[in-house]
């Protein structure tokens, strides 16, 4: 009897170790957190840019990955703010999620300018696309399909309302001149493939997200993507038609980067965004860019916070006028 | 014959002395993973994802060990259901109703044997419909809007009342709780924080683990300590494990019917293996009747949510191979694995992967036979494992699903969270409430919801919209016939159902 009491108890002990393991780590290797589980895009920019720094030499020692979900983020923000506000080896995988969520004020009170946002080193170019029988040929016709009815053309998007993906027709519509932006219908599904598959099954218009996501469909025949939402066409996707040459200057990607904690030194600082230079011209990040639809698109250092700023400015005006902001 | 040459494809690739070896590994891993409360199949996968890197394996290797700890986990998750009444994970939740009874039987070893057995069947028809069928039924999901899943989450919630105890108004309460708790998070529809009371923890809402950990195994230690340790209904009479083949075939229909049903409940994206397994139990319940004497802990009662869970396991591969879409929190996983391998799963997968697609079916089907041979003698460890007194046995329990959710998130807060569901489970239990619906309310509930949401978006608030396909009427008729035909059976039979418990 006590014997298998030991046995049943050594089996959950190395489940439990093994489970557990996972997230100690040395105390002097550098620090990469992903705000999510494993396998999302945080985890793929902290693995990614964690491998390279250590195979290009970098950092001395492999960057310890921690993933630590939760409220999108928000646990891993709040984190960096209140508990490693100096830590000077610790960096926190970022995009544009998160910087929508700061100018919603969805991580409860918090700001972009508590953390420094160090630089992105790549971008999942975003799309408008429609299904392949679709009447829409262009993004001009469907704007004015808009104008004349708002409710004629609905969204899907992977993102939740007021997220980045609902964004993305928004900012094309306020460029064209249409302000009415809550009576346009959207949508959130779980994940930019949902949101193909009710755009393909008729029951929305049109689909908003990331190329990434649509690549496989496109391949397949089942959508037409009408606009990518980039300064220039996308490589590989030079028959896509830009936003920007249709008449509508909307810049809008998915962009992969870093942030550190705000008490660390200008020195340490600047040494952070040398690395992710090095990162971004390395051989390597152009394979794990190529092998994961991302688009070049590197803003390292003062000329990133610039960015991160606007992009929250006009974020959070439009929040307030969709009222999803609290 | 071209499928024949692809499986032969499939198997050049998954099979070899390494890859089985894996295979048996990650089936063992998976079994545990799965029968411990707190932790499920998805976190057993996301857990591993880590060390799958770390012990730099390719990817066909990587990919035999995520698929045999998800079949694993899949099979593991019925034995605390039987053995313990505290489901492993949120598919095995059904089992509870009729596997623990019938341990308490005396029947411990047969419950085993007889859903592993029912495991296989559905996993393994379910990986044929794979290999079939996946690429017609892939244009299935493009059939299914807002409106139509609400409809068949309604049907669920519909049928629900019929299910649990004697006393209906009891499980709608139940119910209510569960959905009550499903509205907590952020809204998707407005992207507000909705009952969060401003904390960052429970901006994702609750997690089905920490609600089953605490209603189940937490308040089971409350009754445990309320009666000095000699009260607790943990502890089986233990018989002699041989193969049960007259239950094996007095529940073979059951299991092709639970199987079938379940493999469509996870072909739909948007349902899952929870989904399948309570619509196969209920599926057979209602093909029994009230002489079925479902919930005594008969046979039927455990082939059925078996099948149904491990070929919805099945099913749920098709959207998401053919598609990427997931159809249940793990094969979300298992598709941020194939992303990580760098290969995106959607329409041109089975045309320009052919060796990973058939080496991950090919890894399937080993999985599953390994699982079976290795279940039915392992049936007596875990059945051994009974004979620890329940004062060691219930603690031990306690803390291993108390350090596996805090893995999870690592956070102290879901382990309040998780005494608060003991609490509120010990209460219930007091007022005789079935603490499965809640469970339920919770898995489908916030499903149903945004579906509903969905639709009144698309529509403008037109409730019409509703009714407004085929698929969708033919819903609201099993729904309505299935909240309606029990009170008037009720009537016609004129036996009040049998109080069971």
């Amino acid at each position: 009897m006590t014997k298998t009491l030991l046995k049943a108890l050594m089996t959950s002990a190395v489940v439990a170790v093994s489970a557990t393991g996972v997230t100690t780590s040395a105390a002097s290797a550098a620090e990469c957190i992903a705000p999510a589980n494993p396998g999302g895009g945080w985890d793929f920019t902290c693995r990614q840019i964690g491998k390279i720094l250590f195979d290009i030499g970098a950092v001395d020692k492999p960057v310890q990955v921690t993933n630590m979900p939760g409220a999108g983020g928000g646990l891993a923000y709040g984190t960096v703010v209140n508990e490693r506000g100096d830590d000077a080896d610790l960096i926190v995988a970022a995009s544009s999620a998160t910087t929508t969520r700061l100018a919603q004020n969805a991580y409860a009170g918090m700001t972009a300018d508590q953390v420094r946002f160090v630089g992105a080193i790549g971008a999942d170019p975003g799309i408008i696309a429609v299904a392949a029988d679709s009447d829409i040929q262009d993004l001009g016709q469907m704007v004015e399909m808009i104008k004349a009815d708002p409710g004629s053309v609905a969204f899907a998007g992977g993102s939740a309302v007021g997220g980045f993906d609902h964004m993305k027709p928004l900012m094309v519509l306020q460029k064209a001149g249409f302000t009415d932006i809550t009576k346009v219908k959207y949508i959130g599904v779980d994940g930019g493939a949902d949101a193909i598959t009710q755009t393909v099954g008729g029951f929305t218009q049109a689909m908003t997200g990331d190329m990434s996501e649509v690549v496989s469909f496109l391949a397949n025949g089942d959508i037409r993507v009408i606009a990518v939402l980039t300064d220039e066409r996308v490589p590989g996707f030079e028959q896509i038609p830009t936003a920007k040459e249709q008449g509508f200057d909307v810049i809008a990607v998915n962009w992969r980067g870093l942030y550190v904690p705000k008490g660390i030194s200008d020195a340490r600082f600047d040494e952070w965004a040398g690395k992710l230079q090095q990162v971004a011209d390395s051989d390597e990040w152009a394979q794990a860019m190529k092998d994961n639809g991302l688009a070049p698109f590197t803003k390292v250092g003062g000329d990133f916070q610039g960015y991160v700023d606007g992009l929250v400015a006009d974020i959070a005006s439009m929040s307030k006028e969709l009222g999803v902001t609290q | 014959m071209e499928t024949l040459a692809n499986l032969a494809l499939g198997f050049s690739v998954a099979l070899s002395p390494y890859t089985l070896m894996l295979a048996v590994v990650g089936c063992f891993i998976g079994t545990i993973i799965g029968a411990l409360p707190g932790l499920g199949p998805s976190n057993g996968v996301a857990i591993l994802i880590p060390i799958s890197f770390a012990l730099g394996l390719d990817a066909t290797a990587a990919l035999v060990l995520m698929t045999a700890v998800y079949y694993g986990a899949m099979y593991g998750g019925r034995i605390s259901s039987i053995l313990l009444n505290i489901p492993g994970d949120e598919p095995a939740l059904m089992t509870t109703l009729d596997g623990y009874p019938m341990a308490k039987n005396g029947e411990a070893g047969n419950a085993l044997v007889l859903s592993g057995v029912a495991s296989f069947v559905g996993a393994f028809l379910a990986t044929v419909g794979l290999i079939l069928l996946a690429p017609v039924l892939a244009r299935v999901a493009f059939l299914f809007g807002p409106a139509e899943y609400f409809a068949l989450y309604l049907l669920a919630f519909c049928t629900l009342g019929g299910m649990a105890s004697n006393n209906q108004a009891k499980s709608a309460i139940a119910a209510c709780i569960g959905l009550g708790i499903a509205m907590i998070g952020v809204d998707s529809s407005s992207g507000l924080p909705r009952l969060t009371g401003g904390n960052l923890h429970l901006y994702d809402g609750v997690d089905f683990l920490v609600a089953i950990v605490g209603l189940f195994a937490i308040a089971e230690l409350f009754f445990f300590i309320e009666s000095h340790g000699k009260g607790s209904s943990i502890g089986v009479v233990l018989d002699k494990v041989s193969i049960p083949w007259k239950y094996i075939r007095q529940t073979f229909p059951t299991m092709l019917r639970s199987s079938g049903v379940g493999f469509v409940a996870g072909v739909l994206p948007g349902a899952g293996a929870s989904l399948g397994s309570f619509l196969a139990y209920m599926t057979e319940k209602s093909i029994a009747g009230e002489k079925g004497k479902f919930g005594t802990g008969v046979p039927k009662g455990i082939a059925a949510p078996e099948a149904g869970n491990n070929a919805a396991a099945g099913g749920a591969l098709v959207p998401m191979l053919t598609l990427g879409v997931p159809g249940s929190g793990t094969t979300a996983v298992l598709l941020a694995l194939l992303m990580t391998l760098n290969i995106t799963p959607g329409p041109t997968l089975f045309r320009d992967n052919p060796d990973v697609v058939w080496g991950l079916i090919a890894s399937l089907l080993i999985a599953n036979v390994v699982l079976l041979i290795m279940n039915v003698p392992m049936v007596k460890i875990f059945v051994k494992i009974l004979s620890v007194p329940a004062w060691i046995l219930l603690p031990g329990v306690t803390m291993i699903s108390t350090t596996g959710i805090f893995a999870l998130t690592g956070s102290y807060f879901d382990l309040l969270m998780l005494i608060g569901f003991g609490v509120l489970g010990y209460f219930l239990r007091k007022l005789d409430v079935p603490t499965v619906p809640v469970i339920l309310g919770i898995l489908l509930g916030g499903n149903m919801e945004d579906a509903l949401r969905r639709a009144m978006t698309l529509s403008d608030g037109d409730p019409t919209y509703l009714f407004s396909s085929p698929i969708a009427i033919g819903l609201w008729i099993a729904a309505i016939l299935g909240f309606v035909a029990p009170m008037f059976l009720r009537g016609i039979l004129k036996k009040p159902q049998a109080v069971t418990d």
